[in-house]
């Protein structure tokens, strides 16, 4: 058994956040950007799963399932979109993406 | 099981930070890999053994090796090194680390402001979760099969390579390849 403060949790929890979320901003490289961004979700589930274990309920890893199955989503869909911007533009710096211009 | 879940946040913090300044794609990748798994034993101590084993077989198994698959198929070698170091300025990142240190701070107060109970780390596993998975958030899971469905002709559709014409002659007439 252990006996930790649920305030140790959620602090691990948000210093994660905070991490992705400094990571999202100072990357230019798409992929770094997609990895800041499930860093900040993984976060987010483990803030569910945190409270899940601190009320006793199922519900908090319900919720972090369907954090993960968005998450499974929303990289398929990113890395494709990577893939097709580096076919496009031969290049990864994100500022680059906003010099597409429509025909 | 208490100092387990300690040092287990440290590696977790300690690799995420690792991630967010690496200049090489693949080592970043690598500590990610570590980060999700320190997660999961941390899932593990405080007694949700499914979360656990869904975090390490899909987070650090499935997602990261499409990441790892992207990134062999992107093949950036020494000169993307190189990009990065022009990228990783300190003029470009400390604005926005100390705006998000700050922000940190403010959420660490909000949370340590409430004095609230302690976890026992007493374990709910799977048969509850599968019962409250396919019981009152059917409709969740039914959603949830929407938005994959959504994702993989996404996918497809983003990924689909039109067919490249090698020679002059067969070349469609209204049709140039991309």
């Amino acid at each position: 058994m252990i006996n930790i403060p649920l305030e140790h949790a959620l602090v691990v929890a948000s210093l994660l956040f905070m991490i992705g979320l400094a990571g999202t901003l100072i990357r230019k490289n798409l992929i770094y950007i997609l990895l800041s961004v499930e860093i900040m979700l993984n976060a987010a589930g483990f803030a569910f799963v945190v409270a899940g274990a601190h009320w006793m309920q199922a519900d908090g890893q319900v919720m972090f399932i369907f954090i993960l199955t968005m998450a499974a989503a929303e990289v398929s869909v990113g890395l494709a979109l990577i893939l097709r911007i580096y076919h496009n533009l031969k290049t990864m710096n994100a500022d680059e993406v906003s010099n597409i211009k429509p025909d | 099981m208490t100092i387990a879940f300690y040092i287990a946040s440290g590696i977790a913090v300690l690799s995420s930070l690792m991630v967010i300044s690496r200049k090489n794609a693949f080592s970043a990748l690598l500590y990610m890999i570590i980060s999700l798994l320190s997660v999961a034993v941390i899932f593990f101590i405080l007694g949700s053994p499914f979360v656990a084993a869904l975090e390490v077989i899909i987070y650090a198994g499935a997602i990261m090796v499409l990441f790892v698959f992207v990134t062999m198929m992107l093949n950036l070698g020494e000169e993307a090194e190189k990009q990065e170091n022009t990228w990783l300025h300190p003029r470009t990142w400390i604005g926005p680390s100390i705006l998000a240190i700050i922000l940190g701070i403010l959420s660490l107060m909000i949370i340590t402001s409430a004095q609230s109970g302690f976890l026992s780390g007493s374990e709910i596993g799977p048969k509850e979760v599968g019962i409250a998975l396919y019981g009152k958030y059917i409709i969740g899971v039914e959603l949830a099969a929407m938005l994959i469905t959504a994702g993989i002709l996404g996918a497809y559709h983003l990924g689909k390579r039109k067919n490249t014409v090698m020679h002059r002659y067969l070349q469609d007439t209204e049709g140039g390849n991309l």
